[in-house]
């Protein structure tokens, strides 16, 4: 399974009016693999998850998807959303059923068991809390056995304890479920924690594309764990030191 | 967090105790009232010729639901209402919805509506005898015409204000076309709708009352008009209890309407 490409970024860039969000990358995922996006908000981050799952277009340059041009909304892949987006007016099993037709309850009930809300099925999402919503948008986003992925910022909202529990479980999911898995986050030390990989963006471009070859699941407390984490972060910071002084001459 | 959610639960089956109760005493005013009045004609202080006994009305009623009277008249304006409502209501929806989706139809008719939205409806009376006379269609014509704007423009606020995001979500999940609109943006504009039909419920029976008073050969409107002719003080009283209780009936209809179909909305849990 784990052989060829998932997904390719062949000089993807992307403008909106003058300004230029993303100017010209080349990036190949593999089947499989878990790779983490990294950078400071507004370096274009989200708008390069938001060309691979169709919902703009790019300026320049293509996206193949299992090897074809990617062409209006991606079809093998599922987005989940930092705020949830669960519909308010559907249950939760109504929920992750949207959009599936023929028999999707049993599938469905199997995802909300693996995120721990099976006895929850048939509550609205307003009476859920933030972490749970998050659970049942995961669910959502696994139910149709998508080959891609896409976390944009999934736990951006969520409290520390929470994210914890969260983090695991996307782990453990992805292990099971062997899906290609796109996450953007601003958290370097998630990143390291889940990813096979670790991609810094920097003003639209790339300028760092890191293997994280640690076993799982990875442990906080291990040297290499934060001796990586450090390292990543440090150059985060080095970005943020050369964009200030940039800002200083200019 | 189990607890806490218990916890919350209890709380609102308090409430809800609560409300019930509020529920019984809300109605302790108007039958105070009641009293009062009967009270007052009692004792010769409220003059018949202002206001006969809620006695007498009563009687009154018995007596027009005994030659079926009554029950025509009511029948006869409940039926007004409802068939002015409905073509009012789906034109006032259909626009709202067209408007609302599709920003040519947007420019194309919102400024001509919003123009006609401030002739009061009811000036139309004349014109609308000189076309129709006073048959049916004059009344059903006016209700339709005073109960299409508010279903409009609040059919067009709710598609207008729905979350994009979620429009967005709802794409990614596969969904477009008639199984979007059905499964995000209708319920997501439906609390919006409603207000416009509880508004127009109120517009309703205000237009049919003119309409009926002014020119009609049966509904309630003409029983109390052709009362005034005979000094039946009580039949005109009658009628315009009756127009209460009708508006109230229609507004509880409404309420349970909105309490069903909006039992996801937190405000409704």
């Amino acid at each position: 399974m784990k052989n060829g490409n998932s997904l390719e970024l062949q000089g993807v860039r992307k403008d909106f009016g003058e300004f230029e969000v993303l100017k010209g990358m080349d990036l190949t995922f593999k089947k499989g693999e878990f790779v983490a996006i990294v950078g400071k908000s507004g370096c274009g981050k989200s708008t390069l998850l938001r060309l691979v799952a169709g919902l703009e277009k790019p300026t320049g340059g293509q996206i193949l998807v299992n090897g074809k041009p990617l062409n209006g909304l991606n079809k093998s892949s599922r987005t989940m959303f930092q705020d949830g987006r669960l519909f308010p007016w559907k249950k939760i099993l109504q929920n992750i059923g949207v959009g599936l037709k023929g028999d999707w309850k049993s599938n469905a009930m199997e995802l909300l068991e693996q995120v721990g809300l099976a006895d929850r099925a048939n509550d609205w999402p307003s009476v859920l809390s933030g972490g749970q919503k998050q659970r049942v948008a995961l669910a959502r986003a696994l139910v149709n056995q998508p080959d891609i992925l896409l976390l944009d910022e999934p736990l951006g909202a969520l409290d520390a304890l929470t994210r914890i529990g969260m983090q695991r479980l996307i782990e453990e999911l992805w292990r099971k479920r062997d899906f290609t898995a796109l996450l953007v986050t601003h958290d370097v030390e998630e990143a390291v924690m889940l990813a096979d990989r670790v991609i810094l963006i920097e003003e639209g471009k790339v300028v760092m594309n890191k293997e994280i070859n640690l076993p799982r699941p990875r442990k906080k407390d291990s040297i290499q764990y934060s001796s990586l984490a450090a390292q990543i972060l440090d150059r985060v910071m080095q970005v943020e030191g050369k964009m200030e002084k940039k800002a200083i001459h200019a | 967090m189990t607890t806490t959610l218990q916890k919350e639960v209890k709380l609102k089956m308090k409430l809800n105790k609560k409300f019930n109760k509020f529920h019984l005493i809300s109605w302790l005013v108007p039958i105070l009232l009641l009293v009062t009045w009967q009270l007052l004609s009692l004792w010769g202080i409220l003059s018949e010729r202002i206001l006969p006994a809620p006695t007498e009305v009563f009687q009154a009623g018995v007596a027009l639901l005994g030659t079926g009277e009554l029950i025509d008249y009511i029948g006869i304006s409940a039926q007004r209402a409802f068939i002015g409502f409905l073509i009012g209501g789906i034109i006032g929806f259909v626009l709202g919805l067209l408007n609302g989706l599709s920003s040519i139809a947007e420019t194309l008719f919102d400024t001509s509506l919003q123009m006609l939205r401030n002739i009061p409806h009811l000036a139309l009376i004349p014109l609308v005898i000189l076309w129709f006379g006073i048959d049916e269609e004059a009344k059903i014509f006016l209700v339709a015409l005073g109960v299409l704007f508010p279903i409009y423009l609040n059919t067009f606020h709710g598609v207008k204000s729905v979350d994009k995001g979620l429009i967005e979500a709802a794409r990614v999940y596969g969904l477009s076309g008639f199984s979007l609109f059905w499964n995000v943006l209708l319920p997501a504009a439906f609390p919006s709708i409603l207000v416009g039909i509880r508004f127009s419920l109120g517009i309703m029976w205000v237009t049919l009352i003119v309409a009926e008073t002014i020119s009609a050969n049966s509904g309630i409107g003409y029983m109390a008009m052709n009362a005034r002719e005979f000094m039946r003080m009580d039949i005109v009283v009658l009628s315009i209890l009756l127009y209460a209780l009708l508006g109230k009936i229609s507004d509880v209809a409404a309420k349970i309407i909105e309490k069903r179909c909006l039992k996801w909305h937190p405000s409704y849990q």
